[in-house]
């Protein structure tokens, strides 16, 4: 792969990370909510092979099918089969409308450029620069778990902030060494796997898995 | 060899547990397993006391002397905690919900030891993260809209937190990547080859990391404002699962963040983790008072005590000094007893009393003594009253802090501490004292003695500190040389 392609590649798949992270701010049905997320899982397994490919790193390139496996087949086909559920079910009530959250979403962006000067100064390499485009994916998941109702929308907001880590480590240390990989993506597979169990034993017992309903414990 | 069968004991009663259909002498092996990690423990520490660390498989895990006083805090604890199984199991109707209890208390077990034995960074946040999973069907253990909603919070909350965690870990690996000009190829999460190239590394970047990492396994640790998860989380579940999460699991987190603070320390000098860890300790010291004062359930008064009291570390930690680190060590020995002691007799008290409302409760020491002067005592050790050891190792804390010149932070301590003395004495009164028929109740021997035996432990230590002096010591020079 000659350079300009591969930094080609590398830009295009890592802003497709933080668009789809957008593009769940901006859908309310929860069902189209999970596609988005499976789409950002494919594009940051495409970041960790352009760059297993580049530096012909093993480890790395079986890394990007770890996290292709898991996060754009496994993890979203266990959501959508709570979305499935309820399929009509939407976002009706957000904390937060969607444009205000688009243009927090914005906001944010340009924070987690401010933040990541620091990193892009140690090393100013291609994937380094993009590093802030991994933060600001981590801002925008948060944003989505604190401002989304639907249970579903929650386990989403976490596991964006989770790809957005997913992509800063990629682009800064081209993967950390195999063993923590392995153990990390196994203990994301293994939250989804609860929090789906506790979002199916809720809805029994709530009649729908709205976070709302969650009131009976506080001070 | 010691630090693997530590490792592979409760690893091996976890899927004995699951493997054979439940008896209460599964309990009772669950039981000998916390005892023989204890005992572990003891071995551990009695080799690295002198300075010499243990490895096993090529240095991914290494026992030095603080790994080694963690185990033992985590075995005593367990063995505390799982000598209750088959009292608690006897009121669960259905076999497999027990085999399953006592397979994720096992599991729970060998994340944390995991832990702390680990020399690698990652492994350390992975085994930490596995907590969280092994934990959340301990905490809904009940079944019961509130449990869930507990276990929900919990999940969320901490799966957030340790991810901010990861990106820290990874930060610091960056930042070891790229020490002085050339890319490194030997870097690795080892924590002793960080140590080594510390003083080389980038200072923004270990600043963005260590803020990061405070951050992240301080929702673990139940550091305001990130605590919210704790109070519901330890109210819900069984007791024995309280006594562990709050007894140790906070610790555990705790010590991830002693070992990281020590990168720090070396990358960046004492004084940013030193602000760091005073604003986290003393918030979490002001929420935990202002919660307290009006509390009205008493399973989440211990809870926010916990808080306290992570906070009171936090403060030692930041002062950094051998002294305060010693003294953080011994104080999270004391901690993790008194609380174990106070969450299971609150346990048994519920059960008893079937309410956890401080409200409910009335006159507790005439109408059952045992489980009166249980409680009593224990709080009375909790609010750091001699001769029990979170006396002396508050006491130590503040003196560490006075002569790192942090008069303040010891003033601001000072009276947070005794606000939430007040509140807990009123509480206590509310619970103990009144008139009335003694009840007769099942007999609670095998609840009462280890209890009163783990209290008796405080008072050892509390008054002598031995044989824990050259331990504390060579532990706390691990991290604060």
């Amino acid at each position: 792969m000659n350079t300009s392609t591969y930094v080609a590649c590398l830009e295009l798949s890592t802003g497709a990370v933080l668009v789809f992270a957008l593009m769940t701010l901006w859908r309310r049905q929860v069902r189209a909510i999970v596609t988005m997320l499976r789409f950002q899982g494919v594009s940051l397994s495409v970041v960790a092979g352009v760059l297993a490919a580049h530096q012909h790193d093993l480890g790395l390139a079986i890394t990007a099918a770890m996290v292709f496996v898991v996060k754009a087949i496994v993890v979203p086909e266990l959501l959508a089969r709570v979305a499935r559920l309820d399929p009509h079910s939407r976002e009706t009530t957000p904390l937060m409308n969607v444009p205000a959250s688009l243009v927090s979403g914005a906001v944010l962006i340009v924070i987690a450029f401010a933040v990541s000067t620091s990193l892009t100064a140690l090393a100013p390499t291609v994937p380094t620069r993009l590093v802030p485009i991994g933060v600001a994916t981590v801002l925008v998941g948060y944003l989505m778990l604190v401002t989304r109702r639907r249970a579903v929308s929650q386990i989403v907001g976490l596991l964006i902030v989770d790809n957005g880590i997913g992509l800063a480590t990629f682009l800064l240390t081209a993967g950390v060494p195999l063993v923590v990989e392995l153990g990390s993506t196994l203990d994301v597979l293994l939250v989804v796997v609860v929090l789906r169990l506790l979002v199916t034993n809720v809805g029994h017992r709530l009649s729908s898995p709205d976070l709302d309903e969650m009131r009976e414990l506080h001070d | 060899m010691l630090v693997l069968l530590t490792l592979f004991v409760p690893l091996v009663v976890g899927v004995v547990a699951l493997a054979v259909p439940w008896r209460p002498w599964v309990g009772w092996l669950s039981a000998a397993s916390s005892v023989s990690v204890l005992a572990f423990g003891i071995a551990l520490c009695v080799k690295t006391t002198s300075g010499v660390a243990v490895v096993a498989l090529r240095a991914t895990y290494r026992a030095d002397a603080l790994s080694a006083f963690m185990v033992v805090i985590i075995g005593t604890v367990s063995v505390l905690a799982t000598l209750q199984t088959s009292r608690v199991m006897a009121h669960e109707t259905s076999p497999r919900h027990a085999s399953t209890y006592v397979a994720l208390m096992q599991a729970f077990i060998t994340c944390m030891l995991s832990a702390v034995l680990t020399a690698n960074l990652g492994i350390l946040w992975v085994s930490i993260e596995a907590t969280t999973i092994a934990t959340t069907f301990l905490v809904s253990h009940h079944r019961t809209r509130k449990a869930f909603e507990a276990s929900w919070k919990y999940v969320i909350l901490c799966s957030v937190g340790i991810a901010l965690a990861f990106l820290g870990t990874v930060l610091i690996y960056f930042a070891a990547l790229h020490v002085g000009t050339a890319s490194n190829a030997t870097a690795s999460l080892n924590w002793t080859s960080l140590m080594k190239v510390a003083p080389h590394l980038n200072h923004g970047v270990i600043r963005f990391a260590i803020a990061l990492l405070v951050l992240g396994y301080g929702t673990k640790v139940g550091f305001a404002p990130m605590h919210s998860w704790l109070a519901d989380a330890h109210g819900q579940s069984p007791a024995p699962v309280s006594a562990l999460m709050s007894g140790v699991l906070l610790a555990v987190a705790f010590y991830a963040l002693l070992r990281c603070k020590a990168i720090a320390d070396a990358a960046l000098g004492p004084a940013f983790p030193r602000a760091l860890f005073l604003v986290v300790g003393l918030l979490s010291l002001i929420v935990a008072a202002s919660l307290l004062i009006a509390q009205r359930d008493y399973k989440r008064m211990l809870a926010y005590s916990s808080v306290e009291h992570m906070g009171l570390l936090a403060v030692g930690a930041a002062a950094g000094s051998p002294l305060a680190i010693a003294a953080v060590l011994l104080h999270m020995l004391g901690h993790g007893l008194t609380k174990s002691v106070l969450f299971l007799s609150a346990g048994e008290i519920s059960l008893a009393e079937g309410t956890t409302e401080i409200a409910g409760v009335k006159s507790l020491l005439a109408r059952r003594p045992v489980l009166g002067a249980l409680f009593g005592w224990g709080l009375l050790a909790l609010v750091g009253l001699p001769p029990f050891s979170i006396f002396l190792s508050e006491f130590t804390m503040a003196r560490a802090e006075i002569d790192q010149g942090l008069w303040w932070a010891v003033a601001i301590c000072l009276v947070c501490v005794s606000l939430i003395f007040a509140s807990i004495t009123t509480h206590a009164r509310h619970m103990l004292f009144g008139d009335g028929p003694r009840e007769t109740s099942a007999p609670i021997a095998g609840v009462a003695v280890p209890l009163a035996g783990a209290l008796g432990v405080c008072v050892v230590v509390g008054v002598s500190s031995w044989p824990l002096l050259s331990l504390l010591h060579a532990a706390a020079h691990v991290v604060a040389p």
